[in-house]
């Protein structure tokens, strides 16, 4: 059975931009091993005649129609802006200084 | 030269926006130069609670992109969250396809200075546009905060995904010119590169001539024109070349395009991730495309740009060379079967759209959709040519008053005094005219110089304002200097 260490922990949450402290850290790494160890149980099913499948919500081609409907009004877009400029929402610089 | 040693290898990834009217999982509409952030919805600002819902057209129209490309289609595909954090990606991450692509492998067709070249399609994936950073710097590097509209955010785009196949930066170019013919041909994209709505990044590595194992490549970004694809390439090409030749390495990265300085610089963002952490979608489920769906689009794919080139040589007689440029633009190809519908001398008309056609085009940069100039009312230039009420000189003017004004060249022919001269003693009043004012070449051709005649029936032409009849003008004149000899 594979199983997780504190630097994959590590490296996942700073993947997902969490900022963990040790004891975060130490903690995860118990959780998430537990769900390795469940994980593995399903390895005991039989899934000889079972097609793999990527989604376990029944059916497919849940489509619409290409029909443009009412957007928000620009007021309601900005209400969780941190930072507003004429209509656009302004982020810190994006590139790293040489 | 350096480049000369090596073999160049080249991979584009193409995206293309789809013309569906609202965008991939929500309505918001896709038009393009609206207010910022006037097109954006709960979904496509990534509120939490919010769910997509997929757009039918924009299968189709991916559907209709792979057929055009001969790929596979597949049977049954999904999406996948593709995680990353930036700017522009309002959820962190993209609802894209990993694993299983709506279509397999293709390939396209084009030329290369005569030669035929095939490159092969890898994939083709169905995706959503992130939105649209404006800096506040001249460029992204110098920009201390950026400015995020959303309208973009969601629009469909297919991502065609090419195989290493292309040897040139010139390859790459036409490649990336075929590929935004064929997706207008088929309508499922109007491939505007100055709007963004069609783009590309270039993968590109050098390996020694002979080699079969790919140097380590650099990926360039930000080209924005398809002179821009050639020029980035030709320059990574040259600085790989001159790293590989000091015996150093290529460090893997993502360098970006800078038109103005004719350079790539290394683009080291600090939300690069390199680790997308595909999963399925747990939000979409599959698409399962039954082979009618497919056929019925099948069916409904229009003439394509290989099959119109043969059927205009073939059909039309018309030389290669006419039948590739014409073929080239979809525009044109449709503009050239409308003037043939009504005229039938298929290589005149070819000649004059290739000719002063492309020429006005060109020097007042319109598209040849907006082009005033109905198709028939060419037809019916030609026409007028052809009976002789108008020279070929003539012709030329009335065009361009078409052009100008749209107005049908009849009324133009009227309103100008246009109509050729074939009246004989007006045309005979003017040779004599000519003969009477040039002693001097009427001399020289009664002395035998034959050559002088081309000027002498020049200055009929020109005595008569283009209005003439030539070959009238060419006979009289003939005449009138045959029975000086006489004299």
């Amino acid at each position: 059975m594979s199983t997780i260490d504190r630097k994959t922990v590590y490296r996942v949450a700073d993947l997902a931009r969490l900022y963990l402290t040790d004891d975060e850290i130490e903690q995860m790494t118990v959780s998430l091993n537990k769900i390795l160890e469940f994980e593995e149980q399903l390895k005991g099913v039989n899934t000889d005649n079972v097609e793999p499948m990527a989604q376990a919500v029944p059916g497919v081609n849940v489509m619409r129609e290409d029909v443009v409907e009412n957007s928000l009004p620009l007021r309601e877009v900005m209400l969780n802006a941190p930072d507003e400029v004429e209509g656009f929402f302004r982020v810190p610089r994006i590139i790293e200084k040489d | 030269m350096p480049l000369n040693d090596y073999t160049i290898v080249i991979g584009l990834e193409v995206h293309a926006e789809l013309m569906t009217k609202s965008k991939l999982f929500c309505g918001c509409s896709t038009s393009f130069g609206s207010e910022a952030n006037s097109q954006v919805c709960p979904r496509c600002l990534g509120l939490p609670g919010t769910l997509p819902v997929l757009n039918k057209k924009a299968v189709e129209y991916a559907v209709k992109a792979g057929l055009a490309f001969d790929c596979d289609i597949s049977k049954y595909s999904k999406f996948d969250r593709k995680n990353y954090f930036y700017p522009d990606l309002s959820k962190a991450y993209q609802i894209s396809q990993f694993d299983q692509p709506i279509c397999g492998k293709g390939h396209v067709e084009f030329y290369v200075g005569g030669e035929k070249k095939v490159v092969g399609i890898n994939r083709i994936h169905l995706e959503e546009e992130a939105g649209k950073s404006v800096h506040s710097g001249a460029t992204i590097s110098d920009s201390e905060f950026s400015l995020e509209d959303y309208n973009r955010c969601g629009i469909p785009l297919i991502e065609i995904v090419s195989e290493p196949d292309m040897r040139s930066p010139e390859e790459a170019r036409i490649y990336m010119e075929t590929l935004r013919n064929i997706l207008r041909y088929v309508a499922v994209s109007d491939c505007k590169m100055e709007e963004g709505s069609l783009r590309c990044d270039a993968n590109i590595s050098l390996m020694p001539k002979g080699a079969t194992k790919y140097g380590t490549r650099t990926e360039i970004k930000n080209m924005n024109s398809f002179r821009a694809v050639q020029k980035a390439l030709e320059y990574e090409a040259l600085r790989h070349a001159k790293i590989l030749d000091r015996g150093e390495k290529i460090v893997q990265e993502t360098r970006t395009w800078d038109d103005i300085a004719g350079i790539t610089a290394s683009m080291r963002s600090k939300e690069e991730a390199h680790d997308y952490r595909y999963f399925p979608e747990p939000d979409l489920v599959p698409i399962v495309l039954t082979d009618e769906f497919i056929d019925d689009i099948k069916n409904g794919l229009p003439e394509l740009p290989v099959a119109k080139f043969h059927r205009y040589v073939d059909e039309y007689e018309l030389p290669e060379y006419d039948a590739e440029l014409i073929t080239a633009d979809k525009d044109l190809a449709e503009y050239f079967e409308a003037v043939i519908a009504n005229y039938k001398d298929y290589k005149a008309v070819s000649n004059w759209l290739m000719g002063e056609f492309m020429r006005l085009v060109n020097e007042q940069s319109v598209e040849i959709s907006e082009i005033k100039v109905k198709p028939e009312d060419l037809a019916m230039m030609f026409t007028l040519q052809e009976k002789g009420v108008i020279s070929s000189k003539i012709a030329k003017t009335v065009f361009e008053e078409m052009f100008h004004s749209g107005k049908d060249p009849e009324t133009i022919v009227k309103e100008k005094g246009l109509v050729q001269i074939s009246d004989a003693s007006e045309i005979e009043k003017i040779v004599l005219d000519v003969i009477e004012k040039n002693p001097g070449p009427v001399a020289q051709y009664l002395d035998g110089k034959e050559r002088v005649l081309g000027f002498l029936v020049g200055q009929v032409m020109k005595l008569s304002k283009g209005k003439a009849n030539p070959q009238m003008a060419n006979d009289y004149l003939r005449a009138a200097l045959a029975k000086m000899v006489k004299n």
